[in-house]
């Protein structure tokens, strides 16, 4: 047999691929972006970047209804900007297997927050399976595509950081093309008017009954006896962890979370004084087990916040003993924007001033942090525009003169920002909105979106222009501008910040990762006076040593910013 | 603890190639018939940010993350990141590190202070097996600093029981044709240094 050592993101791509699977959509986002990117790889699949993440389930779910297997993936934050057509995917069903992939971040490596996406099972009434390894998120897509055929039902799969970016052994298959039943019109079942709905939620109670019956006898909810007389719960990676540790112990290994089975659960639990549960994030099997009467041990002595770790469960052992830690007095090392980053060139412009500036999340969240702090807020995707209005009519009330700045990212301004422009022009906004157009959805690993003129499958397509969007929108002040070029856009900016008025200001430079390097710049030592004003741009490749400044040749990749900043003419 | 099991931590700075070098690294585990587990995390620490990556193999592996102090190796790119993660060390595990030290931002901007001399008095102290390569310079001289990681994976394999072929395999697989031999010439070069 073939085998490969797949990380969990690329296992359910494998996946995808063998179970026959037809469409696939997702909008980037860690810990989930390579599913899509490896599904790319298979020419079999049609697949897609969708502008966000509540366009890439209905175009699956639309995949489905035609018939066809159909899979959509998001990191967790999507499934709320998505949680609109997952709702309504439950009552409505499928007619092709559909799954919905949503990789969660405990320990938010990558993230807003550390939501616990088993709950989005449980309210939206949608079965959730949970791998908790490469092997199994493959294995469970093509189970997943089953089950969702089998009762007419949207299959959630739940992954987080640590299955999606594990790599081990994978044993390969074959695809299996699934024949496609095409599109059947079924007003009843797909057009959720009030009177059909009802039907429909009388029904999707019906099948989680039977759903429930299944996970009780589901293969992957699995017993495994050990010798002493503990008995372990687990689901995901939180299951290896507990392996690791608890050697002799008995486990029940849990992966469809819900419907959860509780008639397994019971029998097993019934022969045991001693259980545990170990979960990330959430008390969600832990509530489960609890609400069938077994006491059990779970948070309290686990986190509910950050992810677990071996080291984590021995507090179930002994008292954690004092750790002696070796790397406290240590400084940090946070990510940074890259050496030649465009980004920083508008925020050299604003950094440390009294203005209002909400942001946006991508690379140029990282504005918020020294050496610029030219950030105040990060709330979710799009916010930035539309927190800016609200705090602008509060200061209109009160008389707040600070200038209200926006600033967001392409890919971000596509995904979400362009509602919020809309509102901005309706409602009559004075904020000056700062498009970051490096070209790229940089944050997430450099994929294409509407305005790269380029899909996922590498094929070309209309390019969609920010300031066209701007325009049309009924903005009248709009402006392309170089970051590169400081000098310039000092003046142009400068003038706006004064004026407060509505406009949109396009910073467009590729990111440094779609173009070639150029020559690195160096310092004349002669000429230069060690001011600090390049330290200030922020740029890694530039330091200072001995009272001049020093560009690293290893870094720098010429884009010649800090030429624009130094009074002296010292950098050539 | 865990004897049938060989844990390797590497880590660095974004963009380093830390992930190559354990792909590489777990690719020829496998193929020796290892059970392998390796995890990393992607996304935002890798701009410039602090990266480690776990390797664990052996016959049976479950957890992908190692446990504090049962590391047999330690890889770092940097020296700096090398004493950040040396709780995850063994007593008598090995240390492998550049020598080459980068301020993080805060300190190269000046918002945080740090002696950079106390990295080596640290190192010198608390570890027992400890080795220092200038791969980085070593990558420069080859030309080209971006196979700085394969200088030290060359160089750990001394101590680890594969044959050159497996890995000069595996490295055909993961790297560019362009930069094959290149690779291949930075393995060979970080293996030879060992018994020099
Ligand atoms: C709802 C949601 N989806 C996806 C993400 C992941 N994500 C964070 S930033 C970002 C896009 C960044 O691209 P862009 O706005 O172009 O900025 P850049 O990183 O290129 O500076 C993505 C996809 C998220 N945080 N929230």
């Amino acid at each position: 047999m073939k085998r490969a050592l797949l990380s969990g993101n690329e296992a359910v791509a494998r996946g995808a691929y063998e179970g026959g699977c037809l469409v696939a959509a997702a909008y980037p986002g860690t810990p989930s972006t390579e599913i899509l990117e490896e599904i790319s790889k298979y020419k079999e699949i049609y697949c897609e970047w969708s502008v966000n993440e509540k366009v890439a389930l209905e175009v699956a779910l639309g995949a489905a209804l035609a018939g066809a297997r159909a899979l959509c993936a998001m990191k967790h934050v999507g499934l709320n900007v998505a949680a609109d057509p997952l709702f309504s995917s439950a009552y409505i069903g499928v007619q092709g297997g559909f799954i919905i992939v949503t990789c969660d971040d405990p320990g938010m490596h990558s993230s807003q927050n550390e939501q616990d996406n088993r709950f989005y099972g449980l309210f939206a009434k949608i079965p959730v399976l949970c791998p908790s390894d490469s092997q199994e998120a493959k294995d469970l897509v093509i189970k997943a595509f089953e089950i969702s055929e089998e009762f007419d039902i949207p299959v959630i799969l739940r992954m987080t950081t640590r299955v999606s970016h594990c790599k081990s052994v994978v044993n390969l298959g074959e695809r299996r093309e699934k024949e496609i039943k095409g599109y059947k019109k079924d007003v009843s079942k797909t057009n959720l008017l009030p009177q059909f709905a009802k039907r429909r939620h009388i029904l999707l109670e019906e099948k989680l009954e039977k759903l429930k019956e299944y996970s009780n006898n589901f293969p992957y909810n699995r017993f495994e006896e050990g010798k002493s007389d503990l008995l372990v719960i687990a689901d995901g990676v939180a299951y290896q962890y507990a392996k690791e540790v608890f050697k002799d112990a008995s486990f029940l290994k849990l992966t469809m979370v819900y419907p959860f089975p509780d008639k397994l659960v019971s029998s097993i639990c019934q022969k045991y004084k001693e259980i545990i549960v170990v979960e990330e994030v959430e008390p969600f099997i832990e509530l489960m087990v609890k609400s069938l009467g077994f006491k059990v041990k779970g948070k309290g002595y686990l986190p509910k916040f950050d992810e677990l770790n071996p080291d984590r469960l021995k507090v179930f052992i002994k008292k954690e003993e004092e750790k002696e830690k070796k790397s406290d007095e240590l400084p940090r090392r946070p990510p940074v924007l890259c050496p030649g980053c465009p980004h920083i060139g508008t925020f050299y412009l604003l950094q440390k001033k009294d203005y209002i500036i909400t942001g946006d999340i991508g690379c140029y969240t990282l504005g918020a942090l020294a050496p610029h702090y030219a950030m105040d807020t990060c709330v979710c995707m799009g916010a930035s525009i539309t927190l800016a209005q609200g705090i602008e009519k509060v200061n209109k009330r009160i008389n707040d003169q600070r200038p209200i700045i926006s600033i967001i990212g392409d890919s971000t301004f596509f995904h979400m920002g362009v509602p919020g422009l809309l509102n901005m022009v309706y409602n009559k906004s004075d904020i000056i909105l700062f498009i970051l157009d490096n070209e790229t959805t940089g944050m997430t690993g450099h994929q294409d979106h509407p305005g790269t003129g380029r899909t996922l499958m590498k094929e070309e397509t209309k390019k969609i222009l920010p300031e066209d969007i701007a325009r049309a929108c009924g903005i009248e002040k709009v402006y392309v501008l170089n970051p590169y070029k400081i000098r310039e856009n000092k003046k142009i900016i400068d003038k706006l910040l004064k004026e407060k008025k509505q406009a949109v200001v396009i910073m467009r430079e590729p990111c440094i990762f779609l173009k070639k390097r150029e020559k690195p710049k160096e310092i004349d030592i002669e000429l230069c006076t060690g001011c600090k004003l390049c330290i200030k741009l922020g740029c890694p490749a530039i330091s200072y040593e001995d009272n001049k400044a020093k560009i690293n040749e290893n870094f720098c990749v010429g884009c010649g910013m800090c030429i624009e900043v130094c009074p002296k003419g010292a950098i050539k | 603890m865990n004897k049938e099991i060989t844990n390797i931590l590497i880590c660095g700075i974004g963009g380093q190639g830390i992930l190559l070098f354990s792909d590489i690294l777990g690719e020829v585990a496998m193929e020796n018939g290892f059970l392998v587990k390796k995890s990393e995390v992607k996304g935002m620490a890798q701009r410039g940010g602090s990266v480690i990556s776990h390797l664990r193999f052996g016959k049976e592996v479950y957890s992908p993350l190692i446990p504090l102090k049962e590391a047999d190796f330690l890889v770092s790119m940097e020296k700096l990141e090398a004493l950040r993660y040396l709780d995850y060390l063994k007593e008598d595990g090995i240390l492998i590190t550049d020598n080459f030290y980068m301020p993080p931002l805060p300190v190269l901007v000046g918002e945080v202070e740090f002696e950079s001399h106390t990295i080596d008095k640290n190192l010198k102290e608390k570890v027992k097996n400890l080795y220092y390569l200038p791969a980085q310079k070593i990558a420069k001289e080859l030309g080209d600093i971006r196979i700085s990681n394969i200088i030290l994976l060359g160089f750990l394999s001394n101590f680890l029981p594969f044959k050159i072929d497996d890995y000069l395999k595996v490295i055909e697989r993961n790297v560019k044709k362009e930069y094959l031999e290149l690779n291949k010439k930075a393995f060979l070069k970080g293996r030879e240094i060992f018994s020099q």
